[in-house]
């Protein structure tokens, strides 16, 4: 975290359009258009909202105006679902333009990423698709996210997909291929429960040897999320990554462990379809926040101590 | 070493996962990728279909997000069928969904099933330019007095500087009818028929849409496109005998459909 701590402090804008509203130890939820006159209604309160970049790129309008009352009030993460840095063309420098004009912008506490690709030549598949984990993958994933980076000014945090395909040509393990990112980019982490419980049950192996093999210390974002149940050829369990309903009990206790070992990591409730009311969805954020602060008192003589 | 021009317009090369992972996404007749597989041996013809999937059906959604009261005339399972042949046949080029569905409604015009709805393809129309009002740039439109502070006598050369988010849609149909009571939920049969303009302006946060009066449509399109008062209004009349010059003056101010106004020379 001290690395990703110093890379945060000198990223602050001269002049600043917006409070600063640390994010710290905070739970969220993804920001709704919908659900915006019921938060707004409440008034202050604790936690904080991640919107996905793109939705927001537009020129105007309503969108703009939600977000700047968000950004306004609440600590905000920006959360980029479409940069492709998974793929191995080179990226779009017009919608990376559109990304680093966001973040400058809105000033985000938060900037994410995935580890997974949509676009191929020039066709857009809005979908987080699979790549192999090999050598040439490494370098061409590492120099995207450098690029990123060094077009935003600030570390991103790489999110861990959830999958259901392998490639054999696979050399190796997504969390030795993570780690590898790690040290070559100096980016943060955004740690999916939901994604690594996902992938293991898919491919059929153990979540918790997972998060024991993930670079934990360079987590900066937790996210949770609901998922669906299918059926794999074999006719056993298949899980998709659905982010339509509530997280499920055993997502919570990956996370409780992972927060136990880690301290209280800023953790974003997704919810992105079948969208509930908003106090449905402010109640889960109010579960993880309820883990968050149930294990921050082990952690607060280290965070008064990078305070001062 | 490739030099740098080249590697540009190398997307990976044909033989990379990318290009081995996407054909059958979009192709429901391709094969599984031989580039996948289940682990520990397992099959991957179940574990790629979630992908393709995730794929067509939010590409899907992404339509029927634009065109809401389009999916609303044609029911949801016809509105589906219809969208994934043309998710099928012509995906996004931008990772920006609000930029999809441009050619869409001319996909419904040729689309044999909605035959029996000549108009559709102009409700979409609609609903498309409505989403590009949506997100336009935002812009103060013209205040009411500077117009009239323009004398009379060069009022005929005033030239006008559209709105971002002001868009006109022309159509054959009552296709603003249409859209209204079905955007609205309105029930009962929709007494409407001939012609309708749509003039759709988002002078706040809120998308208006206004339906044109006679000769409407070619006054503003004309007052848009540079065109100066005199020479506008001329076209109007020319257009519609009913052209009421007034009356479209004051509905183009309140409805903010100009930004600035230029009294000429």
């Amino acid at each position: 975290m001290s690395e990703l701590a110093t890379l945060k402090a000198s990223r602050a804008p001269a002049v600043s359009r917006f409070p600063a509203h640390p994010i710290e130890g905070l739970a969220g939820t993804s920001f709704k258009h919908q659900h915006l006159p019921a938060i707004l209604a409440e008034g202050k309160q604790d936690g904080f909202f991640e919107v996905h970049a793109e939705n927001y790129m537009g020129a105007g309008g309503p969108p703009h105006d939600a977000l700047t009352h968000i950004r306004r009030d609440f600590p905000l993460s920006l959360h980029g679902v479409c940069m492709s840095i998974g793929g191995p063309q080179p990226l779009d420098k017009v919608h990376l333009d559109r990304f680093k004009a966001l973040v400058r912008r809105y000033e985000p506490a938060l900037v994410s990423e995935h580890l997974a690709w949509s676009t191929h030549e020039t066709t857009f598949f809005n979908d987080l698709l699979p790549l192999p984990y090999t050598q040439a993958t490494i370098m061409q994933v590492a120099d995207h996210i450098d690029e990123v980076q060094e077009a935003i000014g600030r570390p991103i945090l790489l999110e861990n997909p959830s999958t259901y395909v392998v490639f054999p040509e696979s050399t190796l393990s997504e969390t030795d291929f993570i780690r590898e990112l790690v040290r070559r980019t100096g980016c943060g982490l955004l740690l999916d429960v939901n994604n690594v419980f996902v992938s293991a049950t898919n491919h059929g192996y153990s979540a918790l040897a997972y998060l024991d093999d993930f670079p934990l210390w360079q987590v900066g974002e937790i996210h949770l999320a609901g998922h669906a149940a299918q059926a794999d050829d074999e006719g056993e369990l298949l899980l998709i990554d659905s982010h339509d309903g509530p997280v499920a009990d055993a997502v919570w206790k990956l996370f409780e462990i992972v927060i136990g070992q880690c301290g209280p990591i800023p953790t974003l409730v997704e919810w992105d379809s079948d969208i509930p009311d908003w106090p449905v969805l402010k109640a889960e954020a109010a579960a993880a926040q309820a883990i968050l602060d149930r294990h921050a008192h082990r952690f607060m003589p280290e965070k008064a101590y990078a305070a001062s | 070493m490739l030099p740098a021009e080249s590697r540009e317009q190398d997307f990976g090369g044909q033989s990379s996962y990318a290009a081995a992972f996407v054909p059958a996404l979009l192709d429901p007749d391709c094969a599984t990728p031989a580039a996948v597989a289940g682990p520990n041996g397992k099959a991957a013809s179940k574990r790629y279909n979630i992908y393709r999937n995730n794929v067509t059906v939010s590409l899907i959604n992404a339509l029927a997000a634009t065109f809401p009261a389009t999916q609303c005339i044609t029911g949801v399972d016809f509105f589906r069928a219809m969208a994934r042949l043309h998710v099928r046949a012509t995906p996004p080029k931008s990772p920006l969904l609000f930029e999809y569905g441009r050619d869409f409604p001319d996909f419904i015009e040729l689309y044999e099933h909605a035959r029996s709805m000549p108009w559709l393809a102009d409700v979409a129309r609609i609903e498309r330019a409505w989403l590009d009002a949506y997100h336009s740039v935002d812009a103060k439109p013209l205040p009411p007095e500077v117009l009239a502070s323009i004398p009379p006598e060069r009022l005929a050369d005033a030239v006008l500087t559209a709105h971002p988010a002001t868009r006109i849609v022309r159509s054959p149909f009552p296709a603003v009818t249409i859209f209204a009571a079905n955007r609205n939920d309105v029930t009962g049969r929709i007494e409407a028929n001939g012609p309708e303009d749509a003039l759709l302006t988002r002078p706040g946060l809120e998308v208006i849409v206004r339906r044109l009066p006679p000769g409407g449509a070619v006054f503003l399109l004309r007052l848009i496109a540079g065109e100066p008062l005199a020479v506008a209004a001329a076209a109007a009349l020319a257009d519609s005998a009913e052209f009421d010059l007034p009356a479209n003056i004051a509905g183009m101010i309140e409805a903010g459909v100009f930004t600035a106004a230029d009294q000429g020379a």
